[in-house]
């Protein structure tokens, strides 16, 4: 009960900070509410840490023999992978389609998805039973296993984005050799990242082809792996709209207004785009009966469909909208909503073993998750902070540096 | 592997026990080795048991006999001694089979109760041995389905996508847990010659073994001669493409509590038709990409 409490002041507080940043507004004990938000989530993370790998799973998630997989899963990896998407949908856009004119945004994107996939990698770690056996599929090979391809895809993608975010370090550092060299390899690294981002993102929803009987058949289609490729294009964009939009605030400079506007009509065809087929292959498997049940599974499912997909896309489909920051962001941030409640709602609330939910989420694997999110916005804003992430522009003044830290969100 | 071959037709226990014992009936095949060849004739001699239900006093003594055959911890009340406890058991990581009472509408409409074990069916075509990502767990060259777990990682992926919900894990280690699940005794009693615990502590054979397509000719020969004794439907003939574990009862499966959703043809199918087709997408993505890459490149620089 009280570790409830302790993640809803949380939560209520780096929303209320998150709106502080929208609005502009800094208080002056910002900073410090910040601090000790961010402080007291660690130590939830690290105590849940700490009992996870000395009791095991059992003591500190809702897991259980009916329901192996939790928001670890749901929500830290299968979301966390798709919110990760806008890295190749960037770097193909600009490497291999050459727009070359989102280059701004092309080493935030990267780097942001370089996070996402570290985190993700963690997050696994953690959930795995034998964390220490993590390195069994890069050598002991079962091809006929979804999960041993998403294995390689994940490790080798990490490595692509490592490559693809190397020369930010690399013009720190000032090694200009090993610059030009990765340089040089750029549009084959680009290529096999879109491959591999295809195939790992698909196979995410592969991995439930396997449960016909188990997944509700609102989720459940043939389709899947198509599904989850396509909703993550769309989030990834979005991704890169919200991520832009908070470091303008935060860095004081200025946003890319006219990209993040082709970004969300961009999203916004690729939602409609989902909904089409989605609602034509519920039609064609007869699963379109169930919307009108009015049960847990059908209302979720309203709520992500209508919520999370349709409303965005159709806001998004209005120049006037797109082109106010504001609804931008907002639309933008119900995409996100939309493709994470959709992940949940395909390893949770879709999962039935007995005609009931067997899993409920403990507050300690939403702190840890918290704790993920923090630590993943934090190490963002210190890498931007001391690498050439953005682009040099001369109307950056030197106290941009000064005015982010005041958020709490930089170090002074 | 070519002990699968029809002509094994003239299997015989011993036959079966001297491959066990000459070490090759214990080595593994991977998936990839049987779906190339899933030639159903060879699935005819897998060791099976056949479970009449009807038979089932609901004793428990094979929950017994399987937790001292493989070494499990006597942790509940079935240390106690004959007879034991009645309270509703479920499949544990350390518990590897349960006998419960269920109780549901017979053909006639009338309540009745039977008992129910309940263990892995040791399916014909695995779906925990297909999903695993590290062959963990195999299907040994006769047929059982074996776990390994200083190959596991932990994903919980079989337990998730196991059609019967059977493997069971450890939750409360922090480091090295393990997924528990019915073996068929296959290293520590078939491998010997003797039949599994279950099956030889049961006093009412209500379990049989055999070789699969001699109890299903069995279950079937029942059925015929009792008709009104037994419902027809063997489950297990058909489930999930076929398991080792067959059930011949007189009250429809779906009352007693059995998963009527699963399938009747195989899973692994399921998600190999999609990882199959990987390698022609990646190569003609890369294809595609490449050249317009390269094309779009050209452009620029002679513009
Ligand atoms: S019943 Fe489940 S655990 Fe047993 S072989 Fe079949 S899929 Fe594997
Ligand atoms: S939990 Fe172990 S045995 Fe089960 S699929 Fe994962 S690695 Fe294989």
């Amino acid at each position: 009960m009280i570790g409830w409490i302790f993640i809803v002041v949380c939560t209520l507080s780096l929303i209320g900070i998150s709106l502080c940043v929208v609005y502009d507004k800094r208080p002056r004990f910002l900073r410090h509410v910040t601090a000790i938000t961010i402080l007291c989530i660690w130590a939830a993370a690290l105590w849940t840490l700490i009992r996870r790998f000395s009791e095991g799973l059992g003591a500190v998630a809702g897991v259980n023999d009916l329901a192996p997989w939790g928001l670890w899963i749901g929500a830290d990896v299968f979301a966390g992978v798709a919110l990760a998407a806008g890295g190749f949908v960037i770097a193909a856009t600009v490497h291999i389609f050459r727009i070359e004119r989102f280059k701004p945004i092309l080493r935030p994107t990267v780097l942001t998805a370089f996070l996402g996939y570290v985190l993700v990698a963690v997050a696994l770690f953690i959930d795995i039973g034998r964390p220490l056996s993590w390195w069994h599929p890069l050598v002991m090979w079962q091809g006929h296993s979804i999960m041993f391809e998403v294995t390689w895809c994940v490790v080798l993608y990490s490595t692509v984005l490592a490559i693809e975010i190397s020369p930010v370090v690399l013009e720190r550092l000032g090694l200009t050799r090993l610059l030009r060299l990765v340089k040089a390899t750029t549009i084959p690294v680009v290529i096999a990242g879109v491959i591999l981002s295809t195939m790992h993102q698909s196979s995410l929803g592969s991995l439930y082809l396997i449960v016909p009987g188990k997944l509700y058949p609102l989720w459940y289609s043939p389709l899947l792996p198509v599904f989850f490729l396509i909703s993550a294009v769309a989030a990834g964009m979005c991704v890169v709209i919200v991520e832009s939009f908070f470091s303008a605030k935060i860095l004081k400079r200025g946003l890319e207004s006219s990209l993040m506007a082709a970004l969300g009509k961009a999203a916004s065809f690729i939602l409609f785009l989902y909904l089409l087929i989605k609602f034509s292959d519920l039609a064609a498997s007869g699963a379109w009966d169930l919307l009108y049940e009015r049960n847990l599974q059908s209302n979720m499912f309203l709520l992500e469909m209508l919520g999370g997909v349709a409303l965005p896309a159709i806001l998004l489909s209005f120049q006037r909208i797109r082109n106010r920051e504001k609804f931008l962001l907002s639309a933008s941030l119900l995409v996100m909503a939309g493709i994470v409640l959709n992940r949940i709602n395909v390893s949770w609330i879709g999962m039935s073993v007995h005609d009931q939910l067997n899993y409920y989420p403990t507050w300690m694997e939403i702190a840890l998750s918290l704790g993920f999110i923090t630590a993943g916005t934090i190490i963002f804003f210190l890498a931007v902070h001391y690498l050439p992430v953005f682009p040099k522009t001369e109307e950056e003044p030197p106290e941009a540096i000064s005015a982010g830290s005041k958020t709490g969100l930089m170090p002074a | 592997m070519n002990q699968h071959t029809p002509d094994m037709k003239g299997f015989s226990r011993r036959r079966f026990l001297q491959g066990v014992i000459g070490g090759t009936g214990l080595s593994v095949i991977t998936p990839s080795s049987f779906a190339k060849d899933p030639g159903k004739t060879s699935f005819a001699n897998t060791p099976s048991v056949l479970v009449d239900v009807t038979r089932c006093i609901g004793c428990r003594a094979c929950m017994r006999a399987c937790k001292n055959a493989n070494e499990l911890p006597d942790n509940t009340d079935l240390s106690e001694g004959f007879p034991i406890s009645w309270e509703h058991q479920e499949l544990r990581f350390d518990q590897w089979t349960v006998v419960n009472p269920s109780t549901g509408a017979n053909a006639n409409g009338d309540a009745v109760t039977r008992n129910i074990k309940s263990q892995c069916m040791h399916c014909l075509e695995p779906t925990c041995v297909s999903v695993c990502p590290v062959g963990a767990l195999t299907k040994s060259e006769l047929g059982p389905i074996l776990y390994n777990a200083d190959r596991c990682i932990g994903c919980r992926y079989c337990i998730m996508a196991c059609p019967f919900d059977i493997p069971k894990y450890e939750w409360h280690s922090g480091l090295s847990p393990v997924v528990g699940k019915c073996q068929f005794c296959t290293r520590n009693r078939l491998s010997q010659g003797r039949l599994p615990a279950c099956v030889e502590s049961c006093p009412t054979g209500a379990l049989k073994f055999g070789r699969r397509d001699s109890l299903l000719f069995e279950a079937k020969a029942r059925i015929d001669s009792y008709p009104d004794r037994y419902i027809n439907h063997i489950y297990g003939e058909k489930e999930a493409g076929g398991t080792a574990w067959l059930y011949m009862s007189d009250v429809p499966f779906e009352n007693l509590g059995f998963k009527s959703s699963v399938e009747t043809s195989p899973m692994p199918p399921l998600t190999w038709d999609v990882l199959s087709k990987i390698p022609i997408v990646a190569a003609a993505m890369a294809g595609l990409f490449g050249t317009l890459a390269w094309s779009l490149n050209r452009q620029e620089q002679s513009e």
